[in-house]
């Protein structure tokens, strides 16, 4: 099984460290959701899974085998996609050509459009936009070529780095929809979030980030429990 | 025969539009290896520099013109990879200053290490010297390798968008010029990007320095120097940071060259760089981000 660890991960940029001793892992067929306020360590986190952090301690693995020193490219390919914070689309390239850069990180040689034509049904509105500029897309649309993008390379782990930012509750509606639908098809997603409610009620479970420490993991019972929310912001 | 208007004679006219494409092809090189590696090669014109005296030394052994191009090509890929291995790879991660320096260092390597080797009075590139004679088109007589080396520039701007544009290798290193950080994580391999736009500029060195011996085949070691620094003026004015932009300088700076130096008395020629120059500083001063460009962006510092 194709299960994404991390032990003890700790993420240090000099002397800051942004995130320390963090123990989680995500199964295939769920979603963990990783809340907690601005500053947590929540992106840290996702970008030394990449391989785009320094880690300074602890150990992440996939499916048994480390990243930790793995190159990011190195890392894409060995099956985790990341939907990157603010979406980092390229502008200037059509959506299909975003989609199409999606495919360099794909493990097996064949089944290249049948990944695209999945990734379209499952987004429409981004083969409707398939020949525009990227950059003329509304921040929704954005967000869905995003992860339509991370899709076509068949990844077994998806990693999302607040996909509701700045988008409308009807958008963030679609997108949460499309993640219950990716999870069900049996990959394991990792989603970061500054939402909380939605997403401890979307997710199979949630682990509360503060200050880069794990504080507190909750259910998809403890949505309504705002008490125990901010509790856990705070704390 | 001349265009009545403007003093220039057709043969002039054909020399501006050869050295444009030929300096479109050099704004090319240049701009796809700053696109993935935001590095300027100042050692750009050396790679000219030794293919030119490949073909210098094709020419002394007396090989035939077809192999003297090969060895040509084979020599400015092989230094062209070294490049890449030894300084630009080992660099990446350093700040944009010590890259800087470390061109203009390699630059000054080569330079000495020509001159050390060839002398300072050069060797001359022989083999390609009857494309200086002219054709004679609707009575007017144009010298070959203008026409040629308009439509070779033309052939390989054009190769080279259908590149960029159709493969998936192109796809990747346009995205790498926009967002490196990002198409890594999307699976595109830094190395092989960055390989490939190290290639794809030597290739195009090495057609440049086919050309350019042609029109002045006393090969120095200070071969290309000037050239090279008109380009980078004509790239910066261009739009640096814009792939487009950056030929269209290239472009118009060798145009401009290419008419001034025909059109100025022989006397005031020396004083050519200085006229473009001034015009470029000029044109900076007006619009910073260059001439081509459509936004009025943040300016990147070279």
């Amino acid at each position: 099984m194709t299960v994404l660890v991390l032990e003890g991960l700790s993420v240090r940029y000099g002397a800051v460290e942004a995130v320390r001793d963090l123990s989680l892992e995500v199964k295939p067929g769920e979603i963990v959701g990783l809340i907690g306020p601005n500053g947590a360590g929540k992106s840290s986190t996702l970008h030394a899974i990449m391989g785009a952090a320094p880690v300074a301690g602890g150990n992440v693995s996939l499916g048994g085998s480390s990243l930790v020193g793995r190159r990011s490219e190195d890392v894409a390919r060995s099956g985790i996609a990341l939907v990157p914070e603010g979406r980092r689309i390229f502008g200037e390239l059509s959506v299909e050509e975003n989609l199409r850069l999606g495919l360099a990180a794909r493990r097996s040689r064949t089944g290249a459009d049948a990944a695209i034509e999945r990734a379209y049904e499952l987004f429409p509105i981004v083969r409707d936009f398939r020949g525009r500029a990227a950059g003329a897309l509304s921040g929704g649309q954005q967000q869905q070529l995003a992860i339509a993008r991370a899709l076509v390379a068949e990844p077994d782990v998806l990693l999302l780095d607040e996909p509701s930012l700045g988008l409308a509750p009807k958008i963030v509606d679609v997108v949460f929809d499309a993640l219950t639908a990716i999870r069900d098809a049996g990959l394991a997603v990792l989603l970061v979030e500054q939402r909380a409610q939605r997403t401890v009620a979307l997710a199979d479970r949630s682990h509360v980030l503060a200050n880069g420490e794990l504080r507190l993991t909750l259910g998809p019972g403890d949505a309504d429990d705002t008490e125990k929310l901010v509790g856990a912001y705070f704390s | 025969m001349t265009l009545a208007v403007l003093n220039i004679s057709y043969q002039t006219l054909a020399d501006a539009l050869a050295l444009g494409g030929i300096y479109a092809l050099m704004a090319v090189g240049i701009g796809l290896v700053f696109g993935v590696l935001r590095l300027v090669n100042f050692a750009y014109g050396q790679l000219v520099m030794a293919g030119a005296f490949a073909l210098a030394l094709a020419s002394e052994w007396n090989w035939p013109v077809w192999a003297g191009i090969l060895l040509c090509f084979a020599v400015v890929l092989a230094l062209s990879v070294l490049m890449d291995r030894l300084v630009f790879r080992p660099l990446r991660t350093q700040s944009p200053a010590v890259m800087l320096v470390a061109t203009f260092a390699v630059a000054f390597l080569l330079q000495s290490i020509a001159l050390l080797w060839f002398g300072s009075l050069g060797k001359i590139a022989a083999s390609l010297a009857p494309l200086n004679r002219p054709w004679q088109i609707s009575g007017v007589d144009i010298r070959k390798i203008s026409i040629v080396a308009v439509l070779v520039a033309a052939a390989c701007l054009v190769l080279l968008q259908l590149l960029l544009e159709r493969t998936s290798v192109g796809l990747q290193m346009r995205a790498a010029s926009m967002d490196f950080r990002t198409a890594r994580m999307l699976g595109v391999r830094a190395n092989r990007v960055i390989g490939g736009a190290v290639l794809l500029s030597g290739l195009l060195a090495a057609v440049v320095a086919v050309m350019l011996t042609v029109q002045n085949p006393l090969v120095t070691p200070d071969f290309a120097l000037r050239d090279t620094i008109v380009v980078l003026a004509g790239v910066v004015l261009g739009g640096l940071n814009r792939p487009v932009a950056a030929t269209l300088g290239g472009f118009a700076i060798g145009f401009a060259s290419g008419l001034l130096g025909g059109a100025l008395p022989t006397a005031q020629s020396q004083y050519l760089p200085t006229f473009l120059f001034a015009a470029v500083i000029l044109v900076l001063l007006v619009r910073p981000n260059g001439l081509f460009t459509r936004d009025r962006g943040s300016v990147e510092r070279v």
